[in-house]
C-alpha cells in the first residue's frame, strides 16, 4: 500500500464528552498521523480511557467531530487493533491463545462465520510477530503478565491494523517484559500508527515520540517535551513524575525546579 | 438389571422420560454453557421464576400452562436481558423484582382458578414422567435450535462471552446475539423446568458446566460434555427415583450435585496443575 506516512488517521475537533452531568473531556482537538507513536499520560479519572472510548465509537460525544480514516467512528474502528485493560478479563475464562487472536479476524456483521486459510495465516503471523506461536495453545491461566499482554497485542495485530490503540499497555507486567513489550511496540511503529495510554510518564517516555496530557482538556502539541506549566495544569502537583528515580531525558530539564519544591 | 432396564423400557411414559432427558440435556449444556460463562445465573434463575406467572394465568384460562410458560419466559428473559445490558451489574435489584412479581401473579392467578391443582405441583418440582407429545415436540425443537446456533454463531458467541467491548469494536452485532442468546436461554429454561422444575432449573443449567469447566479449557469441549453429564444425570436419575419411588427431578439433581462434589474433590489428583509460565521465555 502507498501511503503518505503524515496523513491523518484518527482526528478529534472541538470534541466534549460527559457521563451523566459530569463532564469528563472538554474541548479536546488531536490528530494521529500514520507515522505517530504517541503516548497520552494523566492522572487516574482525567479522561483518559473516555478519550479512547470516544475514538472506538464507544462513547458518543455530547459536541464535536470524531473521524478515523475520514469516517464516522463505528466505521472507521475496523482499521483500529485495540488493546484493553486486560486486568478486567476473567482470568480463568476457558479459552486458548489461538482462540484468542482468533477473534482479531472477526468480521463486521455476521457474513464470514468461519475463519478462512487467510485468516489462520494472519493469527500465526500476530502470533509470530509477538514471539508467542509456541504458546498458542496454553490457556489464558497459564500465561505470565507479559505473556497475556502480548497475546492481546497479537490479537489487535491479527486485525491488519493501521492504528494500535493501548490502554495501560504495562500495567502490572514486570519492568523487564514491560521493557519487551516497548521494544515490540517501536517495532511495530514503523508500519502502524500508536497511540497509548498510561499513568505512568517513566515507562513511555524513552519509546514515544510524542507525548501528550489529558485531565479533561488534552494538551498535546505534537512535540515529546512537556513544560512544567502543563504538568501543573494537569496533575496540581508534579512530585509523583519524579519519585520513580528513573534516569529520563525528556524531563531532565524540569526535574531540577521539580526537586527544589520536593 | 437387565430385567429392571427392559421392564422401564416397556412402558411408554417411560421411554418418553428417557427421551425428554436426553433433549433437554442437549440444549442444557449448550445454553447453560453460555449462561456460566456469560456469568448470568441470575437471570436464568430469574426467567424459571417468572415464568411462573404463565403458568398461572394460562391455567386460569383453560389453556396449556406450559404455552404460557413460554409466554411468560420469553418476556421476562427479553426484559431481563434488556435491563442487563443498559445497567450492568446494577441490573440484579431489577431482575430480582421481576422474579418475585412473575411468582406473585403465578400464585394469585392459581388461587383464583377452581378445582383439583395437583398437576401444577410439577411445574415446581418439575415431572418428567409425564411430559405429553407437547413438551417432547417442543424439547425436540429447543434441542436443535440450540445446536444450530452454536453451530453457526460460535465464533461471534465465543467473543460475546469473552470481552463484548473487542467484538463491539470489529461490529459484530453484539446487541442481537445477545438478545438472541437470552431468548434461548428462556426457552431452554421452560424445558428444563418440566424435567427439574423451575426451582431446580439453575442447577440443571450450572451443574454439568461447572464440572466441565473443572476439566476442561475449550468452550466447544465444554458443552459437548456438559450435555454429556446432563443426559447421565437424567437418565440415572431417572431409574434411581423409579427404583426408590423417590421424586425424580429431586433425585437428578441429587446425582449431578454429587458428581459435582466429586469431581471437585478428585480435580487435584487428576489434573497436576500446570504452573503459569512466570519467566519470560524470549527477551528481545
Amino acid at each position: 500500500m502507498e501511503l503518505n506516512p503524515h496523513e491523518p488517521v484518527i482526528s478529534l475537533e472541538h470534541v466534549w464528552a460527559s457521563y451523566e452531568a459530569d463532564s469528563v473531556l472538554e474541548d479536546v482537538n488531536f490528530t494521529l498521523y500514520r507515522d505517530d507513536f504517541v503516548g497520552l499520560i494523566g492522572p487516574n479519572g482525567g479522561g483518559k480511557t473516555t478519550l479512547i472510548k470516544v475514538i472506538l465509537g464507544l462513547v458518543k460525544p455530547r459536541k464535536g467531530r470524531v473521524s478515523v480514516m475520514g469516517q464516522p467512528p463505528e466505521v472507521g474502528r475496523q482499521v483500529i487493533g485495540y488493546v484493553p485493560q486486560f486486568q478486567i478479563y476473567d482470568k480463568d475464562f476457558p479459552i486458548c491463545v489461538w482462540d484468542v487472536v482468533s477473534m482479531g479476524r472477526l468480521k463486521p456483521g455476521l457474513s464470514r462465520l468461519r475463519m478462512d486459510d487467510q485468516d489462520k495465516l494472519k493469527v500465526e503471523e500476530a502470533l509470530r510477530q509477538m514471539d508467542i506461536l509456541d504458546l498458542r495453545k496454553r490457556t489464558i491461566n497459564e500465561l505470565s503478565g507479559g505473556q497475556r499482554q502480548r497475546m492481546y497485542i497479537a490479537r489487535a495485530l491479527a486485525v491488519e491494523p493501521q492504528v494500535l490503540i493501548l490502554d495501560e499497555p504495562t500495567a502490572s507486567v514486570d519492568p523487564q517484559a514491560t521493557t519487551h513489550i516497548y521494544q515490540l511496540l517501536r517495532e511495530l511503529n514503523t508500519h502502524v500508527a500508536i497511540l497509548l495510554i498510561s499513568h505512568d510518564v517513566m515507562a513511555i517516555s524513552s519509546y514515544v515520540k510524542t507525548i501528550g496530557c489529558v485531565n479533561r482538556r488534552l494538551f498535546y502539541h505534537g512535540a515529546k517535551e512537556i513544560t512544567s506549566e502543563i504538568l501543573g495544569s494537569v496533575y496540581g502537583c508534579p512530585v509523583d513524575l519524579i519519585a520513580h528515580g528513573v534516569p529520563h531525558r525528556v524531563l531532565a530539564e524540569h526535574d531540577q525546579t521539580q526537586e527544589k519544591q520536593q | 438389571m437387565i430385567q429392571f432396564l427392559s421392564t422401564l423400557w416397556s412402558y411408554a411414559f417411560m421411554r418418553n422420560a428417557l427421551l425428554a432427558g436426553v433433549l433437554v440435556s442437549i440444549a442444557c449444556g449448550i445454553i447453560g454453557t453460555l449462561v456460566v460463562l456469560n456469568r448470568i445465573v441470575f437471570i436464568s434463575g430469574g426467567i424459571a421464576h417468572a415464568a411462573y406467572g404463565g403458568v398461572g394465568i394460562a391455567y386460569y384460562f383453560g389453556a396449556d400452562p406450559v404455552l404460557g410458560a413460554v409466554g411468560f419466559s420469553l418476556l421476562s428473559s427479553l426484559a431481563m436481558g434488556l435491563v442487563h445490558r443498559k445497567e450492568g451489574q446494577r441490573a440484579d435489584t431489577i431482575i430480582g423484582v421481576m422474579w418475585a412479581i412473575g411468582m406473585a401473579i403465578g400464585i394469585i392467578f392459581l388461587s383464583l382458578s377452581p378445582g383439583y391443582k395437583a398437576d401444577l405441583m410439577s411445574y415446581l418440582f418439575g415431572s418428567i414422567l409425564a411430559v405429553s407429545t407437547l413438551d417432547l415436540w417442543l424439547m425436540m425443537g429447543i434441542a436443535l435450535l440450540s445446536l444450530l446456533f452454536i453451530a453457526l454463531f460460535y465464533r461471534q458467541l465465543l467473543a460475546l462471552s469473552f470481552d463484548q467491548t473487542f467484538a463491539t469494536v470489529r461490529n459484530v452485532p453484539v446487541g442481537p446475539l445477545y438478545l438472541a442468546m437470552i431468548t434461548l436461554i428462556g426457552l431452554t429454561v421452560v424445558i428444563a423446568m418440566r424435567v427439574v422444575g423451575l426451582i431446580m432449573v439453575i442447577a440443571l443449567l450450572t451443574i454439568p458446566p461447572a464440572i466441565a469447566n473443572l476439566y476442561l479449557k475449550d468452550m466447544r469441549a465444554i458443552m459437548a460434555l456438559s450435555a454429556g453429564l446432563s443426559m447421565l444425570f437424567c437418565t440415572a436419575g431417572l431409574m434411581i427415583s423409579y427404583a426408590l419411588n423417590l421424586p425424580s427431578g429431586a433425585v437428578i439433581i441429587l446425582v449431578g450435585g454429587l458428581v459435582y462434589v466429586l469431581a471437585a474433590l478428585l480435580r487435584p489428583l487428576l489434573i497436576r496443575r500446570q504452573m503459569p509460565a512466570e519467566e519470560i521465555s524470549i527477551i528481545g
